[in-house]
């Protein structure tokens, strides 16, 4: 118990994100739009695992270190993206993801 | 209602609308910046948690970096008084519907689960225990990950840097 808060607001705040997350990633066209809705996912993901820390094994920093790499591994992810992003606007004007129906030219 | 709840409450209230807004935006920008709330508010539940380290990287690298990294690209990629076309509403009926039960799914698993809850440790994580777990080969040391990850972000790098330059031809 975190001083009145139970650790079930914590999850049930991070599924509530979470799922909005899927639904802008299964309704958005533009890659930079889903490209957010991952981050979302991602951040959503981070709260579960601080409150699990903080709240269940307040001794322990294992979901802290998670969270860490789970940061530096969505850095890179969007690094990468938004290069595959630029490249793919170069060729094809628009950037929705109906148009890239071929993967080499 | 306590002090914690409050803020708390005000936390996820803020997550909740503006995670709502960033799907939903029809203005590309405005959406990155929706997300920007989004990803202060989450470092502010990290300060009620009292991982200030943590907090501070959520800070500097998600709010910082990765939102001015797609700002830049929006802004490179589309116009600014562009609106993004509203998706067809069967389209949208079937996301909610698979969001909704997933969601409902999920928080009635939740609800229902007893977790043990220990007294809460106001402690602040000590930098130098954050590095010495980072960096040790022990138990509950994090050498190989943190190494691993460093390569990452270093083939990251080189792999973006080569996606998007220039094609001679």
């Amino acid at each position: 118990m975190f001083e009145g808060v139970p650790i079930h607001w914590f999850l049930v705040l991070s599924t509530v994100m979470f799922f909005i997350g899927i639904y802008g990633f299964l309704v958005r066209k533009n890659l930079i739009t889903m490209l957010m809705s991952i981050e979302l996912i991602l951040n959503s993901v981070c709260i579960n695992f601080v409150a699990f820390n903080k709240i269940l094994y307040p001794g322990h920093l294992e979901g802290m270190y998670f969270t860490l790499f789970i940061i530096a591994v969505a850095a890179a992810e969007a690094s990468v993206a938004i290069a595959i992003i630029i490249n793919i606007y170069r060729r094809i004007v628009n950037i929705d993801v109906e148009n890239m129906n071929e993967m080499k030219y | 209602m306590t002090n914690n709840q409050f803020m708390f409450l005000l936390f996820s209230v803020v997550i909740v609308v503006f995670s709502l807004l960033t799907v939903t935006s029809r203005r590309i920008l405005r959406a990155a910046t929706f997300l920007l709330f989004v990803l202060v508010s989450t470092s502010g539940l990290y300060f009620l948690l009292r991982f200030n380290f943590l907090a501070a990287i959520q800070l500097t690298l998600y709010a910082g970096g990765i939102v001015v990294l797609i700002i830049f690209s929006i802004l490179l990629t589309s116009h600014i008084n562009e609106k993004l076309s509203i998706p067809p509403v069967t389209k949208r009926i079937y996301a909610a519907i698979a969001a909704v039960a997933g969601a409902v799914l999920c928080i009635l698993t939740i609800l229902q689960t007893e977790f043990v809850q220990k007294t809460f440790d106001p402690s602040r994580v000590d930098i130098h225990t954050i590095g010495e777990g980072m960096l040790s080969t022990g138990k509950y040391g994090y050498a190989l990950p943190f190494e691993v990850i460093s390569v990452l972000l270093l083939a990251a790098m080189i792999g973006s840097i080569i996606l998007a330059k220039k094609r001679k031809d």
